[in-house]
């Protein structure tokens, strides 16, 4: 049975905490009286720590992007709360404090960029937050800097690649200085190419500069190295599990929809045929190693 | 189609007028025109000629540029002539049957001419000079006073730098819709105007879903972004007077004075 687990203890500071949040939405249905109820998020409850990479897998149509507005308070909540550091995001005297704590990146790099320059698109949101010319242009040049895309910063946004784009979006966060940032199947539009460029980013900004991480995709290779995992499935949380023990519910995953990494998805079959492969082997090349031996 | 659109051209440089601020300029092209309308007399005219002159040499933009700027408005501006040439009343100079051209119609449609041309050029190597943010910005700015009368000053500048932004995006958008439609089968270029006018339904169909799916998003990027209307937001790139735009105040004033006094005192 699906069961929610929260953790316990208090060892580490909350980022983001969501207690039974439900999302519904209505809509009117061509000759019909009553709008139709649509349950988005089901009960869902969940907990990032500071400093954490937390993955949510489900796939489309899962609640899994409704989930990610309602934690950066671009949608309230129907019934349940979220507190971002501790502010409740129902008050409006919070929607802009948490959206500065917590940015979002989104899947469309075209549909995000504001500004006709590079950096003019990086200043859009200190200048919205009213900083002071002088430090918008040190928050740009650090921002830039982090992305490693300083070499853009005159560039009109339409030159760039989708990687690049993406990667200016993610500048277009850092220079509000947020401690947690929301990503949206950020690569889902990308090459293979782009989508390499835009992970090890975000990696950097993980590991190097302490920014809780919140990445959403369908892609379990992406999130293999996540501290947490969070599974999601018709609006509702079905896991919170360390990605090594995922690994053992292949199956289940796959009936949500999720696609495991390649090797993972080749162990799994090779075992389901019969071949004997330790539970040591943990990688592609652990993999092959033992496969060539 | 797109494409060739000129607006909000912008010729790469980096002289004096490039420089000047955007309130300076758009203020400059504002007297240049009105003071350009005001009763003729060749005096005014010559100073006029000469004030071009000397802003476009100091802008540094190619001659050739300009004008390019003037041809898409030749057809008006011809026909404009034509009609003052024929159809004014006065001394006869030539008459063939019932056309027939004065003296009068002559200087009418030359000051005419040259009018037009000098509003195309002179208000171009504005837009050849100003970037289109810097334009919004400085029309944010010495528009300021109508948010009083409760006009979204702010509003409609963003709007106009957001449109900018993603006229390459949905040219791009436009170019791969018309490619889909053409490798089904649609053709564009023949038939009568009826005809080509209906065929543009299933490119423009595409096109407006799609930018509207666009500004929904955007909307929620600058949500995310903290975006929050024009007040208390500060400026990467504020305008800020120097020196040189007091300057340049200062000739403005200058070539005013001396133009009205053209008109009002040399009148021929």
């Amino acid at each position: 049975m699906p069961t929610v687990c929260l953790i316990k203890g208090n060892s580490k500071m909350k980022m983001i905490e969501a207690l039974n949040l439900i999302f519904k939405y209505k809509s009117y249905v061509q000759n019909q009286e009553m709008p139709e109820e649509t349950l988005v998020l089901d009960n869902v409850s969940l907990s990032i720590e500071k400093g954490d990479f937390v993955g949510i897998l489900g796939h489309n149509g899962s609640g899994k992007s409704t989930l990610a507005k309602a934690l950066t308070a671009l949608l309230k909540p129907s019934q349940g709360a979220v507190y971002v550091k501790q502010m409740d995001s129902s008050l409006e005297e919070n929607v802009i404090p948490i959206r500065r704590t917590a940015g979002m990146v989104f899947q469309n790099p075209d549909n995000q960029l504001v500004g006709n320059l590079v950096e003019e698109d990086v200043a859009f949101g200190p200048e919205n937050l009213g900083v002071p010319t002088e430090e918008i242009w040190k928050r740009i040049s650090a921002a830039l800097e982090a992305v490693g895309m300083t070499a853009y910063r005159q560039s009109v946004p339409h030159s760039l690649s989708g990687g690049q784009k993406q990667k200016i979006a993610i500048a277009g966060i850092l220079a509000m200085e947020p401690e947690c940032i929301v990503f949206d199947e950020p690569t889902a539009m990308l090459d293979p190419r782009g989508r390499k460029e835009v992970l090890d980013a975000v990696h950097f900004l993980n590991k190097e500069r302490g920014i809780t991480v919140l990445y959403i995709t369908h892609h379990m290779e992406e999130v293999e190295d996540a501290d947490w995992l969070y599974v999601m499935d018709r609006g509702r949380v079905l896991w919170k599990e360390r990605p090594e023990v995922l690994w053992e519910k292949e199956e289940e995953l796959m009936r949500c929809g999720i696609r495991l990494p390649f090797y993972r998805d080749l162990i799994w079959r090779l075992r389901k045929k019969g071949v004997e492969i330790p539970k040591t082997v943990q990688s592609e090349e652990a993999l092959l190693e033992y496969l060539t031996r | 189609m797109i494409r060739d659109m000129t607006l909000g051209q912008y010729y790469k440089g980096d002289s004096v007028i490039h420089r000047l601020d955007a309130r300076v300029k758009l203020m400059g092209t504002l007297l240049f025109v009105v003071t350009l309308f005001l009763p003729k007399s060749p005096a005014a005219l010559l100073s006029a000629t000469l004030f071009l002159a000397g802003v476009t040499a100091l802008s540094k933009v190619p001659l050739s540029m300009l004008i390019r700027g003037v041809k898409p408005l030749l057809f008006l501006i011809i026909f404009s002539a034509g009609v003052n040439l024929l159809f004014t009343p006065g001394e006869t100079i030539v008459q063939w049957g019932f056309l027939r051209i004065t003296k009068e119609g002559l200087r009418l449609s030359i000051y005419l001419v040259i009018r037009l041309v000098y509003l195309v050029v002179g208000s171009s190597i504005m837009t050849f000079t100003t970037t289109p943010g810097r334009l919004a910005d400085g029309l944010e700015k010495s528009l300021g006073f109508l948010t009083k009368v409760r006009i979204p000053v702010h509003e409609l500048a963003m709007m106009i730098s957001i449109a900018l932004r993603f006229i390459p995006v949905l040219t791009e958008e436009l170019d791969k819709i018309m490619k889909a439609q053409m490798s089904r089968g649609a053709d564009f270029e023949s038939g009568s105007l009826m005809q080509r006018a209906r065929q543009m339904i299933p490119i423009l169909v595409p096109l407006f879903v799609s930018s509207i799916r666009r500004a929904s998003d955007l909307a929620l990027a600058m949500d995310a972004r903290c975006y929050n209307g024009g007040i208390g937001r500060t400026k990467l790139k504020p305008l800020r007077y120097e020196k040189r735009d007091y300057a340049a105040y200062g000739v403005l004033g200058v070539y005013t004075v001396w133009m009205a006094g053209c008109a009002f005192f040399l009148r021929a």
